[in-house]
């Protein structure tokens, strides 16, 4: 499995740059993948996604379906594409440390 | 979408001229975005299958054991005499060619090794050279040749650009099964640990929790809640569903996609609105199961015995709840498996009754064994019998075609009851050409566990010729939506068609049958399922 280095932090991820598992994420994961999708600046709004994400995650162990992701909050699909340009999963779910979901999806 | 897939224009430059040099001597060239990621060592090793390692198909060493060889050779040598169509399917290819152009990845790709005669080749070299006295004496004069780590690298690399479609099948004169040669093969590959992760992850995830994406009890059924609060809001009607109810009269079992990846959510909604709309008017009791939360099943991609091991869980769950019988959703290949294989698998399923429609009186006869019966011949039958309540105008903001998915055409023949239900709650359908539909219907190109997001290449040069015809109705009479009944469909296509024909949308069957259902009691609908106004309702809208 691949490492990446970054701020002094060391991560294993896997061939899409996931990281290998939920918990050893942390505030610089979610600063290396924010640098790997281009995004300028962390606002509340993206913050306020990740948030959704690791709640439901911890609850569910799965990410939330993207309808949900839009529901709760109250981002429609289109702006969610505008904070994470790489989309609600390669993207969003990267950053808060969620495993990709593999099947009929 | 990965950056690097090459743009349309570009993937269309197919070269069908086959290499100067004989198909022997060609070695495999492992490409990226034309494979799928190496199965993760922790599903493999939860599922108890061999070699459970890290390993990277583009690396030169795939960690096999010392031994491979003798296990592979020991492996088919069983195979051949506990399988007699295996045995068969080796021996009796005459190589006419009827089927080499008949793969939608050998359209796509223009590789010799697509066309479905060569790809089988791949395995029957290796059966004439271990197996038959031709091959032994005079090798590859006799067309046979020796497993080496090429030769093993090259059969995994084109049995996983197979989808089990089985639509050369439907070409070759002697009824080869082509999709159980690649079945056979990859069950081979998994004896050394070779399998995609898009299909080990899955299948060790329905093991553990009863679907293909891992959801857990208390999640499934806070996605169908959230189904209901969408189709409260759409409907002013609140659905109830049951979970797993015993002594229901029908058990449900649909693909976990329907439940949580779009467009398959709103086929989801779709049921919910007919259960409680059966319910409502005919007393009809329809039970979700939390734990049977899975009609699909990779392992039929994987093994006959983790094919056997997943179908299992949806008859014990019969077996615990005992409904009369069991109601089968929109899904593809999981109807392969229960109407060919689930009967000696893990059936006859005899502790349910033969089922028999409680609103109408139709006995479901092809069903009598199996004890499962498809949604689309359960609409079509109460379609038939005027017991839905329907308006289709307001589907006419959708002209529509129909997507015949690979198994359920091929694999139980079922062709005309989704086109019924469709032309019954849509008033604009049009038929693809006619060499592209029901039994010759084109693959979507992402069956059989290959609709992974690293293969997108694979996928799209797979999904040609299916998005061609779909093309042709779309310029020809304005199709702007595309129905199909299987998940992998509902996941595949939407990307096929932003690739080959944007402006065409993905929908199941289901779906287009409840925005045109009549619920009892429910408000002025001003929108379909998806939120979008309907016809006439554009201004309400705004």
């Amino acid at each position: 499995m691949p490492t990446v280095e970054f701020s002094g932090k060391s991560f294993s991820v896997d061939e899409d740059g996931f990281i290998d598992d939920y918990k050893n994420w942390s505030e610089e994961w979610v600063q290396y993948v924010k640098a790997q999708e281009g995004i300028d600046e962390l606002n509340d709004e993206h913050k306020k996604v990740i948030e959704v994400l690791r709640e439901y995650y911890e609850k569910n162990g799965i990410a939330p379906m993207v309808r949900v992701l839009s529901k709760v909050t109250g981002f429609k699909l289109k702006h969610i594409y505008e904070l994470f340009p790489s989309g609600p999963g390669k993207g969003a779910c990267k950053m808060a440390g969620l495993p990709k979901p593999t099947g009929c999806v | 979408m990965a950056d690097e897939t090459p743009k349309a224009e570009e993937l269309i430059q197919i070269d069908h001229r086959p290499p100067a040099k004989q198909w022997m001597d060609v070695p495999v060239n492992i490409r990226k975005g034309m494979y799928c990621y190496a199965s993760n060592p922790k599903s493999v090793e939860y599922l108890g299958l061999p070699n459970a390692r890290p390993w990277n198909p583009i690396e030169e060493d795939w960690k096999l054991p010392e031994n491979w060889q003798q296990i592979l050779h020991e492996g088919f040598k069983e195979r051949l005499e506990k399988f007699r169509s295996i045995k068969v399917f080796m021996d009796i290819c005459v190589r006419c060619g009827a089927c080499a152009d008949k793969c939608h990845f050998f359209i796509g790709t223009g590789d010799p090794k697509n066309m479905p005669v060569l790809r089988a080749e791949l395995l029957r070299s290796v059966y004439r050279n271990d197996f038959t006295l031709m091959g032994k004496l005079l090798g590859r004069y006799a067309g046979a040749r020796p497993m080496t780590i090429d030769v093993l690298k090259e059969w995994w690399y084109y049995l996983f650009q197979c989808t089990e479609c089985r639509r050369c099948s439907v070409f070759c004169p002697y009824g080869i099964d082509t999709a159980e040669i690649t079945m056979f093969g990859r069950e081979l590959l998994n004896l050394l640990g070779l399998n995609i992760d898009w299909i080990a992850t899955p299948v060790a995830n329905c093991y553990r929790t009863g679907n293909h994406l891992g959801i857990q009890p208390h999640a499934f059924k806070d996605m169908i809640d959230f189904f209901c609060d969408d189709i409260e809001e759409i409907t002013g009607i609140r659905v109830e569903p049951n979970f797993n109810q015993k002594n229901a009269d029908i058990l449900f079992i649909t693909p976990s996609g329907d439940v949580f990846a779009d467009p398959g959510t709103y086929t989801a909604m779709g049921y919910l609105l007919l259960f409680h709309f059966l319910k409502e008017k005919y007393g009809l009791n329809v039970t979700w199961s939390t734990y049977a939360s899975e009609g699909g099943n990779f392992g039929s991609f994987t093994s006959h015995e983790t094919m056997k091991r997943l179908n299992a869980k949806m008859y014990l769950e019969a077996k615990r709840l005992k409904p009369k019988w069991i109601l089968g959703g929109e899904c593809g290949h999981m109807w392969r498996v229960i109407t060919q294989y689930m009967d000696t698998m893990n059936g006859p399923a005899d502790f349910m009754e033969a089922p028999v429609n409680p609103i109408t009186g139709t006995r479901f006869e092809n069903a009598k064994s199996t004890k499962m019966v498809h949604i689309a011949e359960f609409l079509a039958d109460l379609i038939k019998h005027g017991k839905l309540d329907l308006d289709p105008s307001r589907n006419d903001n959708k002209i529509v075609t129909f997507h015949d998915s690979c198994n359920p055409a091929r694999g139980m023949g079922m062709l005309d009851e989704p086109r019924y239900v469709i032309k019954s709650v849509a008033n604009h359908f049009f038929e693809m050409p006619a060499n592209t539909i029901r039994e010759q219907t084109f693959c979507c190109g992402s069956g059989s566990g290959l609709n992974a997001g690293e293969n997108m290449e694979e996928r799209m040069a797979g999904a040609l010729p299916r998005s061609n015809a779909v093309k042709y109705v779309h310029e020809k009479h304005g199709v702007n939506m595309l129905a199909c009944v299987c998940a992998i469909d509902r996941a595949a296509l939407p990307a096929a068609m932003d690739y080959w024909v944007p402006g065409v949308d993905v929908t199941g069957m289901t779906e287009l049958v409840a925005n045109a259902l009549i619920m009892p009691g429910e408000q002025e609908r001003t929108t379909d399922l998806r939120g979008e106004p309907l016809p006439g309702m554009e201004e309400a809208d705004e």
